[in-house]
């Protein structure tokens, strides 16, 4: 049956070819990190539990301390500028991943039902890589090349939704979301529904305010409020609760400037004398887009 | 209690922007220790869980096709359509901005555009351009067009089906023995996906009904 069997392998591959580009170039950090992400795809399986954990510490080791090093790509000059049939390439791996993520359902004996999703995109990929080899011709390392381009803009920011994902596993054997449950749950009179709703989505508001980042915020809320008290205590579908509440940390991404991606870096590219006044600009939205997920979530579990 | 210490060290390590992959895995240690797990098992519980959740890191694999995309042209054709939107009036445009923003979004064309792609050569201009001869203060439209496009990005981007975002949520439920499909999850970020576009784009034409009555 395919599954992650084969998209696993692919993308090993892809970061290998990364891994290799990065060390031509000299870029030893670079190469350093694509190579451990190309062993977790290739061989995670083989590697045991123990060993994983020391390649996480591996890779953490060259984002802290490697010199991963950046590439300022707002310079790119198109070589030979294309018309707007350049959107196709682009369009087939949006159109191939939805398509295929039903398709797939249809031949479970074929294809892991579980893992549609991604092989569809896998394949999305694969076509619109084909499509580009023949319409553009480029040299064969080429396409791998612009990827590493924008990769290395990513840098070690890449793995940090992998890296959270795995804090929140850490985070449920640890028993965390069983002891903010207790808290939250004294601090909410008497199993109130919209009172859960609100610690839950206002966590997420201000845990992202603080730390800049919804993706860090989501693990510690979904654990402390959003699986113990929305779930399992009102019976939640759990779907709704994770994206409304992780859309409520966006709220709070448009208000805080330690988020400095989105919200100080404009500021300075624009040349506004006020560092903050793209957050100005943004809460007049953010508040009542709050207040509408707030109010989204509690008819959704009522 | 005590094993909260792990989500202080998250909100500590993060304030004072130390690396944050270091900072994740300094809760994870903590978090692990004051459970009373010995660090062999930490490391062996986060490897375990690092190697279940690779799923996340996949959707880099789409880079290549659209890095090569994007040498020829890609963002210039983004650009070129952007310009395309001469509505006559700062909030008019860039509302037709924010649809066109939020919909690649949402397709998963998320770095077609952006502040130095679109927002700083197009957009801000475009909209300063449109104000001329009103009373708009020039630093405030700025502003606004930087604010659209986030906006825009944001409650565009989670109605695709393999943003990091919704793989995140993926891995962390599945961390809790909870299945879900990535769709599943897509669809519910369509209703906020729609309240942003009417609470901001209801903003930007009451931008140009105030400037008309100044």
């Amino acid at each position: 049956m395919i599954g992650l069997n084969l998209v696993y392998p692919i993308a090993g591959c892809v970061f290998l070819t990364f891994a290799v580009l990065s060390a031509g170039g000299r870029r030893w950090g670079n190469a350093a990190f694509h190579a451990l992400l190309a062993l977790s795809f290739l061989a995670g399986d083989r590697l045991g539990d123990l060993g994983n954990g020391c390649l996480v510490i591996a890779l953490v080791a060259v984002a802290a301390f490697g010199r991963m090093r950046a590439r300022r790509t707002d310079d790119i000059a198109p070589t030979r500028p294309r018309g707007a049939m350049l959107f196709v390439p682009a369009l087939i791996i949006p159109a191939t991943a939805l398509i295929g993520t039903f398709a797939f359902k249809q031949m479970p004996a074929l294809i892991d039902p579980k893992q549609a999703t991604l092989v569809a995109l896998t394949l999305g990929v694969g076509v619109a890589l084909a499509v580009c080899y023949v319409w553009l011709r480029p040299a064969p390392a080429a396409p791998f090349r612009e990827g590493l381009r924008l990769m290395d803009d990513i840098g070690w920011a890449a793995v940090l939704p992998q890296m959270l994902a795995s804090l929140g596993a850490v985070f449920a054997s640890a028993g965390v979301g069983t002891a903010v449950g207790v808290l939250a749950g004294q601090a909410i009179p008497g199993g109130s529904l919209i009172g859960a709703v609100i610690v839950y989505a206002g966590g997420m508001l201000l845990f992202t305010i603080a730390i800049g980042n919804a993706f860090a915020a989501f693990p510690v809320m979904i654990a402390a409020v959003g699986l113990p008290l929305l779930v399992r205590l009102h019976g939640a579908d759990p779907a709704p609760v994770a994206a409304i509440g992780m859309l409520a940390g966006f709220c709070g991404t448009l208000m805080t400037p330690m988020a400095a991606n989105f919200n100080l870096v404009p500021a300075a590219l624009l040349e506004l004398k006020d560092r903050n006044g793209v957050i100005k600009a943004q809460l007049p939205t953010a508040l009542p887009l709050f207040v509408f997920n707030v109010v989204l979530l509690w008819m959704v579990i009522r | 209690m005590l094993v909260l210490a792990g989500i202080a060290v998250i909100a500590l390590g993060f304030a004072l922007r130390f690396n944050p992959l270091l900072v994740v895995a300094a809760s994870a240690l903590v978090t692990g220790l004051a459970a009373g797990f010995d660090p062999l098992r930490i490391i062996a519980l986060f490897g375990k869980a690092f190697n279940e959740n690779r799923f996340v890191t996949v959707v880099y694999i789409v880079l290549p096709v659209i890095g090569l995309l994007e040498r020829h042209g890609l963002q210039a054709r983004a650009a070129g359509l952007v310009r395309t939107l001469r509505g006559a009036t700062p909030g008019r445009l860039l509302l037709l901005y924010m649809i066109f923003r939020q919909g690649a979004a949402a397709l998963g064309l998320t770095s077609i555009a952006g502040h130095p792609q679109t927002v700083r050569p197009l957009v801000a201009p475009m909209t300063e351009a449109a104000a001329e001869g009103s009373d708009h203060d020039p630093e405030k439209l700025r502003a606004l067009a930087a604010a659209t496009d986030n906006i825009a990005l944001f409650f565009g981007e989670d109605i695709f089906i393999a943003i990091g975002s919704i793989l995140l949520m993926k891995g962390v439920l599945q961390g809790y023995g909870i299945a879900i499909e990535p769709l599943h999850l897509s669809v519910w970020a369509i209703p906020t996906a729609i309240a942003a576009l009417l609470i901001h784009g209801a903003r930007l034409l009451w931008l140009d009904r105030r400037a008309k009555r100044a």
